[in-house]
């Protein structure tokens, strides 16, 4: 990384650790948000403005990643979406981009042409995709088949 | 696949969030929630039992407005109901409140791990889910506590379901991140290694996971998961892309698992086992292989998730930094993405190539890319990848290209962003002075530094550039010459001026005996800048003409006019006042000789690591703690153990910070004698030169105590008792020493002295009267001594008494407690005012630190009282660490005043404590203090001081 730390990176924290994951619209508000770090909420508050106010300037020829305190974001844009994920510095990026669609891809599919709206009313719904498939910051799963087919057993629990 | 309808299950939360979205303003939206909530809040309360599906539906309505940004003060015992229900969406529901709003409410923290732990026993899968994503959410201390000794079991257990494997593993990982201490290593840890094995991929990415994490606190305990994951990777780099089905995304086989398998080799150094090694290399290689072949797919899929898997390789490839083969191709392949199309990659083989640019082995392969990267820093429209070529080019520069380099980052800082241009100003400088082979192209480099963003030219640069110069006589005369010509342009830069103006007046004689660059024009072209610039520049500047008159006396009159003119000599600002005074009175008074010993060229600056390095470092955050360690630990060497300090010539430029509380008015500091040289504490305490008596055994020892303290028993013996009382206000003193007799013969003769020496007699005025020469038995005679403090001093008199007992001759000297820092006035100031003021003063001849070892315990009270007695004011909530104890105050003497902070950093743990002190001008405080330190420690190890001459370094540094 940095140029004061070359020769062996240290991967400190271990793993792969996300500290948050956000789901935000062009204006700003919050579709979805999972914290894997203790923050109080003012603090998240914070985070989400601040998350915001980083990633909607950036345009298409911009990369998918952006510095972001001592960490950075992954993000990718879905429509009016923003899907958002912090991690550490050294972790790796294309992974978490990749994890981001991977994401998208089960909710489109579970949710049948995913909407802005159907996070909306079915926001309790998310959260169990999201620990199917992100859990203590880690990945957890990342077959789109198991998800779905555990997911449609949770619902026909109902 | 069945879609999921709009908050199918719970019509009236679908309707609640309809109302909400329909809200044409806040205030509505707040009568529409205060009304759900009144309704809830009644339903709760009702005498009608709830049936889980109304309470399912009101816990997660709350939990809705809860997440609107509204707080939720009820409906936690209801929620904590639903997690014993039988029916999953009520659970789940249930679970969900809890995880978003934590309560370390104990009695519901109870009733909570009760639910769970219920659920953990139950053998349901979905519930054992449910229970367990609850606690990797919390992760709770109460949680690990309650459910740390179980989760471990269920993990490892023969008959459990993958999915809850899952679960079970990434749960474990949180307890063990939050609580290490209650996750005990045991049997489990290899049977979760062979979790690697697993056949569910999905177990093995999860407890990937908690194994890296696990191998990087006890690397030994998990040794075996090298070979394990080496074995997996292979069968996962070497499969069709069809074989892992699920697995599989966009034709990449387990994209995310292989990632995870490269981490966490990550943790451990190249295999030992030669076949491990052979096979992970294979690996490696095929992987690198497979970055050439064409894409199996034009999806950016495929290509992200592919080159995610080649990253992480080529960070183990430079982690292992031992296979220079692998290493130069990681190279290329990054050589090749540095051109791709896509931004993404772009960036990341800049970044990437970084580390590379650091191994022996790949460091000239980098270099190969060097026009690449020019480029990038010039073509990339996202400023981060700019940055990140800025730092490639910074990490491949060595001496053969240092100069293109240099020049491309210099025309760069033309354009670039401001957010990171004093970044690169930082970089340039320092690359600039590393492989500067020649120091005229240094000059250089840091003058259009300066020329081109030179309000992000920060002291250090400036400061570093000087005392190059002043170092490097080779260079002096190119560099007054280029300064000369640079400050000829109509618009320069202030820093310009202060550099230009330092450097002529050491060395604008060197270029004097050029006619267009004679003193007169010199001088000349130096004040024509002289009222554009802020008051700092305006003294260093003063202090150039002072040096001209001494190098130049054909300009002497010049410049005495100058310094006469009213704009000068009463001039608002103190610094600038004092120092057109000084010096008009210097020239006048002063010989040619002394002239010239007082303004004498700088003596060289004692080498060390750039300052700017050390900035540079400190921008670069928190991965580069230890390097700041180091840096810090280097310059408190340096201060202590430092080369000796140049002589101290008199008068001359105090630097612009001397005036530490801005109390201005310090009249000129009389020159008093050079202090002797080498153990000055040993000068304060040792032996007085008088021969009259040596000191009296013991009064060592009572001579410290006074040292915080002004009232008290200074020395005792069988026949005599020597008592004291004083007291002092600014400058002047007042001390009763009362003489007691403690036999019942008379003393006769009885005659006190008090003796200074020469140095101690010109800064510190005492004045007594004789007192009666006999003294009766078991009587006490008093004697008033008058105290003046002059200057600062460092010696304490001696108090001599001769008297005639019983037919013998009686001799007793002790040192009198007359210290410097009785002289102190606490000063308050708040906690921003310190510490901007601390910081001005970093110059070592500024600043003392002594770090010495507490043998006992330090009792804060004590030290508060210790802070106080010493005379400064003890800051409180000025330190961010509670810990330490902050103080400030002012030496009054008759002549100056001096400021001085003081911050004492107890570490506890290692019973060592790092005092730092910072002070003006003078040493004689800091002796005192680590004296005081020392005494109250009860340490009689040896201390390190640092003189505190040289003071007149207008650069600082």
């Amino acid at each position: 990384m940095g140029l004061s730390s070359p020769g062996k990176c240290c991967k400190a924290g271990g793993g792969l650790k996300i500290r948050f994951i956000l789901i935000q619209n062009r204006a700003g508000k919050t579709r979805l948000a999972k914290w894997y770090m203790q923050f109080d909420d003012d603090e998240k508050q914070k985070l989400i403005e601040e998350v915001h106010a980083v990633v909607t300037v950036r345009d298409a020829k911009h990369t998918n990643f952006v510095e972001f305190r001592n960490f950075k974001i992954i993000y990718r844009r879905y429509a009016g979406l923003y899907f958002c994920i912090c991690v550490d510095v050294n972790d790796n990026n294309l992974a978490y981009l990749e994890a981001i669609h991977n994401f998208v891809e089960v909710l489109n599919e579970y949710f049948h042409n995913v909407c802005e709206l159907d996070l909306v009313f079915n926001f309790y719904k998310v959260y169990t995709v999201v620990d199917e498939m992100f859990l203590a910051g880690e990945i957890r799963e990342t077959s789109q088949t198991k998800v779905l087919k555990q997911l449609l057993m949770l619902q026909s629990l109902e | 696949m069945p879609a999921v309808s709009k908050g199918d299950g719970m019509r009236g939360l679908a309707v609640f969030i309809s109302d909400i979205r329909n809200c044409k303003s806040k205030e509505a939206e707040i009568k529409r929630i205060n009304k759900e909530l009144a309704n809830i809040r009644s339903k709760f309360k009702g005498d009608k039992a709830l049936d889980g599906y109304s309470k399912k539906k009101y816990v997660c309505k709350l939990l809705f407005i809860f997440l609107l940004g509204h707080d939720i003060d009820f409906g936690h015992m209801e929620a904590v109901n639903l997690l014993s229900s039988n029916r999953y969406t009520e659970k789940q529901i249930g679970y969900l409140f809890i995880s978003v709003l934590v309560n370390s409410n104990s009695e519901l923290i109870r009733l909570i791990n009760n639910a769970i732990k219920n659920d953990l026993a139950s053998r349901n899968p979905t519930f054992m889910g449910l229970a367990l994503h609850c606690i990797a959410n919390v992760g709770s201390r109460e949680m690990a506590e309650a459910f740390a000794g179980e989760i471990p079991k269920i993990l490892v257990a023969g008959d459990t379901m993958d999915s809850v494997k899952q679960s079970a593993a990434l749960c474990l990982l949180r307890l063990y991140r939050t609580s290490p201490d209650l996750v005990p290593m045991g049997d489990w840890t290899s049977r979760v290694v062979h979790l690697l094995n697993d056949q569910h991929l999905g177990v093995v990415t999860a407890a990937t996971s908690l194994i890296t994490t696990l191998a990087q606190k006890n690397p030994e305990e998990f040794k075996t998961s090298v070979s394990l994951a080496v074995s997996r990777l292979s069968r996962i780099v070497t499969s069709a892309s069809t074989d892992l089905q699920d697995y599989t995304y966009y034709f990449v086989p387990a994209p995310w698992l292989s990632v995870k398998l490269l981490r966490l080799l990550q943790c451990y150094p190249p295999p030992e086992d030669p076949a491990v090694r052979g096979r992970l290399t294979e690996c490696l290689e095929t992987i690198l292989n497979k970055a050439q072949e064409p894409p199996k797919s034009k999806k950016v899929q495929h290509s992200n998730a592919k080159n995610a898997v080649l990253f992480e390789a080529i960070s183990l490839i430079i982690h292992h930094d031992s296979e220079p083969n692998l290493l130069v191709r990681a190279c290329n392949q990054l050589g090749q993405f540095l051109q791709h199309r896509e931004t993404n990659l772009r960036y990341l083989a800049l970044e990437s190539m970084c580390t590379l640019a650091s191994s022996e082995f790949s460091h000239e392969a980098v270099k190969t890319h060097i026009e690449t990267v020019i480029n990038a820093l010039k073509t990339e429209r996202d400023v981060s990848v700019r940055q990140r070529a800025v730092d490639l080019l910074y990490a491949m520069c060595d001496r053969s290209n240092a100069q293109q380099i240099v020049a491309e980052m210099l025309s760069y800082l033309e354009t670039a962003d401001y957010s990171i241009r004093e970044e690169i100003v930082l970089k340039v400088a320092i690359l600039a002075e590393k492989y500067a082979v020649d120091y005229t192209w240094y000059v250089d480099t840091i003058l259009n530094l300066i020329r081109i963003a030179g309000d992000y030219v920060s002291e250090e640069v400036w400061y570093r550039v000087i005392q190059i110069v002043i170092n490097r006589d080779d260079v002096q005369g190119y560099a007054a010459k280029t300064v000369f010509e640079a400050l000829q342009a109509p618009a320069c830069h202030e820093n310009l001026v202060k550099v230009g103006g330092y450097i002529l007046g050491e060395f604008g004689n060197l270029i004097a005996g050029d006619p267009r660059s004679s003193p007169l024009i010199q001088f000349n072209l130096l004040h024509s800048k002289f009222h554009l610039c802020s008051v700092p520049t305006r003294a260093l500047l003063l202090s150039t003409y002072i040096k001209f008159v001494n190098l130049f006396p054909e300009v002497k009159t010049t410049i005495q006019d100058v310094l006469r003119s009213d704009s000068q000599l009463k001039n608002a600002d103190v610094e600038l006042q004092q120092r057109a005074v000084e010096y008009l009175r210097l020239s006048t008074v002063a010989s040619t000789d002394i002239l010239a010993t007082v303004l004498e060229e700088m003596p060289p600056f004692p080498e060390r690591e750039s300052s700017i390095l050390a900035k540079l470092k400190k921008k670069k955050g928190p991965n580069t703690v230890t390097d700041l360690e180091d840096a810090k630990r280097e310059r408190s060497a340096d201060v202590n153990g430092g080369p000796e300090p140049a002589p101290a010539s008199a008068a001359s430029t105090p630097s612009p910070s001397a005036d530490l509380l801005g109390l201005g008015a310090a009249p000129p500091a009389p020159v008093g004698p050079p202090p002797s040289s080498g153990g000055l504490l040993v000068d304060v305490f040792s032996d007085s030169p008088s021969a009259v008596a040596p000191l009296a055994p013991g009064s060592e020892d009572n001579f410290a105590r006074f040292v915080c303290k002004n009232n008290g028993v200074l020395f005792e013996n069988q026949l005599l008792q020597i008592g004291l009382k004083s007291e002092f206000r600014q400058n002047l003193g007042r001390m009763f020493i009362f003489y007691g007799n403690k036999t019942s013969t008379q003393f006769l003769n009885f005659t006190p002295t008090l003796i200074c020496s020469d140095d101690l007699q010109t800064n510190l005025s005492l004045q007594t009267k004789p007192v009666d020469p006999t003294v009766d038995g078991g009587a006490q005679v008093q004697q008033v001594v008058n105290i003046e403090c002059v200057s600062d001093f460092t010696e304490a008199p001696v108090l001599n008494i001769q008297f005639r007992y019983g037919g013998t001759f009686q001799n007793v000297s002790v040192k009198l407690p007359i210290t410097l820092n009785k002289f102190f006035q606490p000063t308050e100031m708040a906690s921003q005012d310190f510490f901007q003021r601390w910081k001005q003063l970093s110059s070592p001849q500024q600043e003392v630190q002594n770090i010495f070892k507490a043998k006992h315990p330090m009792d804060t009270e004590i030290t508060k009282a210790k802070i106080i007695g010493f005379g400064s004011a003890l800051l409180e909530d000025v330190d961010p660490n509670p810990a330490n104890f902050v103080g400030a105050g002012i030496i009054h003497t008759k002549t100056t005043q001096i400021g001085c902070l003081l911050r004492l950093e107890p570490n506890l743990q290692a019973q060592v404590r790092l005092l730092e002190e910072i002070v003006i001008y003078t040493q004689v405080v800091c002796l005192l203090w680590c004296h005081v330190c020392s005494k109250w420690s009860h340490l009689r190890s040896s201390h390190r001081c640092v003189h505190l001459c040289n003071l007149h370094h207008p650069a600082g540094t």
